[in-house]
């Protein structure tokens, strides 16, 4: 691995390893059966500089915005190192998102570049938002079909400057990427992160979970989420592993990947998990008796064996046929994006598959915590990180408050709201949000959230404001939508729900009418993100003199009422 | 060469033969997650078993957003 602690910038640590791992495989995409691309560092360096000379040459300098808008493949990679390269700040933006919603963070983030793949593009370029982004001048399309009009775009194949880049350097506190945490329906959260930032957290992480050459990364999570960015580019890139990338994410290609590409880590979020830990409960369960019998006795005498820590060598002697369909080589499954059960996690571990459970957020630069398997814990979310100050504030007589974070890995700030900035950190300190406590032997059990927000088990951050813009054609007096948790606070971080709170115009009653036109708003929201119920309150809402709802107020209020029989089921 | 309406219901067969529903009880304009119950993983599932009936690959991009079985529908259809 590079020694991080020489290097200022993301563009110039990854600019070494190109060269140091010049031989070495970096890149694998597949797509079914069938694989694209194998790239060494050195063809992923003659595939990146055209494309940093062509940017130069289009007038792309140091500080200047690019956007990438892309799944995961080799594009994706090889363009954020030419942006990193030219001095330029990457804006990783989600593909899932809607083309308005995407115009809209373009716009906030003032990306001058937006690199995309023809399918996104064919959505963007159509759509009004387009009109309000003004700021993107140079717009490079992947894989668009031969002789398609590209409404302004330039195709991402032939955009080429000719000779060597010039590459530009940056400073530690430069702002390596601007990361949305959320905010596409209000208040954009842009998340500045520095170089720094990230060259702090790929030595803290690494020393638990370490890359090397010949190491495989299973890539499923979006790159431009905060995990995959880090676990599926930055940390493996430094260290010479190779990343591999499934254009079709269907589960039995996924399932394949293992064994074909003798995968080493793959990040996960729960509900995949989950959905692992359900094959193979159906698999263990159609096993005759007898075979049971044994199956049982071995994965006992497993459990006995790694109760202290992980023995990969043991665990895959003892159930070889489990460890072979995941290729035989898997050290851990990095899970993360949301909370994870404890059950998922040590039905895991009792077949000898660690899972690197941890607690991060965006703003923290990823990961806060993580298991460090020493031993391995199924009920905590493991332990600070080196490098994280991690501290409970304001703690109840249980020992459990808001979790605060200090650390290089904290992020500047929200772009452009410094007003968010300074209520989210404090003194130095990032206000998480989420309550916890620690343990005796300092493992962070989370309990809760203090703040207004949803985390689905997909690993998405949902904020009420973000939803509320479609119900906005109801024919009710007020409304807000609130996280049932917020108002009814639960010991708990699953099954977390929306709920949506209307205040009725006089006289008018909740019929099947007004549900119904609940539901066909509701249903214009991408699914996860949909409410879950509906409170009917009878008063008016508190205001500001601005006439904003006061949220806190209105909670508190809500609060007094009973939430299983406040909340009407759509 | 089917038609869309034909295409529309072999779907819908095919949905309530994955899920173990009886036969026509799924419609047109149903929103399969709601419908369903079922998350983002199993709807990739259902469309393994869609793409070998009708011989096509969907790639992930052209489903993605789709949420009920008239627009899936459509998407196939533009691919036969």
């Amino acid at each position: 691995m590079l020694d991080l602690s020489k290097y200022q910038s993301i563009g110039q640590a990854l600019k070494d390893a190109l060269d140091q791992f010049a031989n070495e495989v970096c890149l694998i995409e597949a797509d079914r059966e069938r694989e694209n691309e194998r790239l060494t560092y050195c063809d992923f360096k003659e595939r990146a500089h055209p494309l940093a000379r062509g940017l130069q040459d289009a007038g792309f300098a140091a500080g200047d915005r690019a956007s990438i808008i892309m799944t995961n493949q080799c594009k994706w990679l090889i363009s954020a190192y030419a942006i990193f390269f030219a001095g330029g700040t990457l804006v990783p933006l989600d593909y899932k998102l809607t083309p308005d919603e995407q115009w809209q963070l373009l716009k906030h983030s003032g990306a001058s570049v937006l690199i995309t793949e023809y399918p996104i593009w064919r959505q963007l370029s159509t759509s009004a938002g387009r009109a309000a982004a003004t700021s993107v001048r140079t717009i490079l399309v992947t894989e668009a079909p031969a002789n398609v009009e590209l409404s302004g775009a330039r195709r991402w194949e032939e955009f080429r400057g000719a000779g060597e880049p010039i590459f530009v350097s940056r400073a530690r506190k430069d702002t390596a990427c601007i990361v949305y945490s959320s905010g596409t329906g209000g208040r954009p959260k842009g998340c500045m992160m520095t170089h720094e930032n990230y060259l702090e957290q790929c030595v803290a992480l690494t020393s638990l979970y370490p890359f090397w050459p010949g190491v495989r990364y299973l890539s499923i999570l979006p790159t431009n989420h905060a995990i995959d960015f880090m676990v599926g580019f930055f940390g493996p890139f430094t260290c010479g592993a190779a990343v591999v990338h499934l254009r079709t994410l269907r589960p039995e290609y996924v399932r394949e990947a293992f064994p074909k590409y003798k995968i080493t880590y793959v990040s996960l979020v729960p509900l995949v998990l989950k959905n692992l830990q359900k094959g193979l409960q159906v698999r263990f369960d159609g096993l005759s008796p007898a075979k049971r019998k044994i199956f049982n006795a071995l994965v006992a005498i497993n459990k006995a064996l790694t109760k202290s820590r992980p023995r990969p060598g043991i665990s895959r002697l003892l159930l070889s046929q489990v460890h072979e369909a995941f290729g035989g080589e898997l050290r851990a499954i990095i899970v993360g994006g949301a909370f994870t059960e404890p059950r998922t996690l040590q039905f895991f571990y009792d077949l000898g598959i660690p899972v690197a459970n941890g607690y991060g957020l965006t703003e923290a630069g990823t990961a806060i915590t993580v298991n460090d398997l020493k031993p391995f814990r199924a009920d905590t979310v493991g332990k600070p990180l080196p490098g994280m100050e991690v501290r409970i504030v304001n703690p109840a007589a249980d020992g459990v408050g808001e979790v605060s974070v200090r650390s290089k890995t904290v992020m500047a700030g929200y772009l452009g709201d410094p007003e968010l900035t300074a209520e989210t950190i404090v003194d130095g300190w990032l206000m998480t949000g989420d309550l916890g406590r620690f343990d005796e032997t300092g493992h962070l059990l989370l309990s809760g959230r203090k703040k207004n927000m949803i985390v689905t088990e997909e690993g998405k951050n949902i904020y009420p404001e973000d939803v509320e813009t479609v119900f906005e054609s109801l024919p009710v007096k007020e409304f807000c939508v609130f996280a049932a948790n917020y108002i009814w606070p639960k010991r708990s971080m699953t099954g977390e729900k929306l709920v949506l709170v209307i205040h009725l115009e006089r006289g008018q009653q909740y019929n099947e009418e007004l549900r119904q036109d609940i539901n066909a708003c509701n249903n214009r929201l991408l699914n996860y993100k949909r409410i879950h119920g509906v409170v009917v309150l009878d008063e008016d809402f508190p205001r500001t003199a601005s006439l904003k709802i006061k949220r806190n107020v209105l909670a508190e209020r809500l609060a007094s009422l009973d939430s299983a029989s406040a909340i009407l089921h759509l | 060469m089917r038609t869309l309406e034909q295409t529309t219901q072999e779907v819908l067969d095919l949905a309530a033969k994955h899920f173990q529903l009886p036969a026509g009880s799924l419609a047109p304009a149903d929103d399969f997650f709601k419908k369903l119950g079922i998350d983002s993983l199993q709807t990739l599932e259902m469309l393994s078993r869609i793409e070998n009936h009708f011989g096509i690959e969907l790639p992930d991009y052209e489903v993605q957003g789709v949420s009920d079985f008239r627009t899936l529908a459509e998407r196939i259809q533009s691919r036969l």
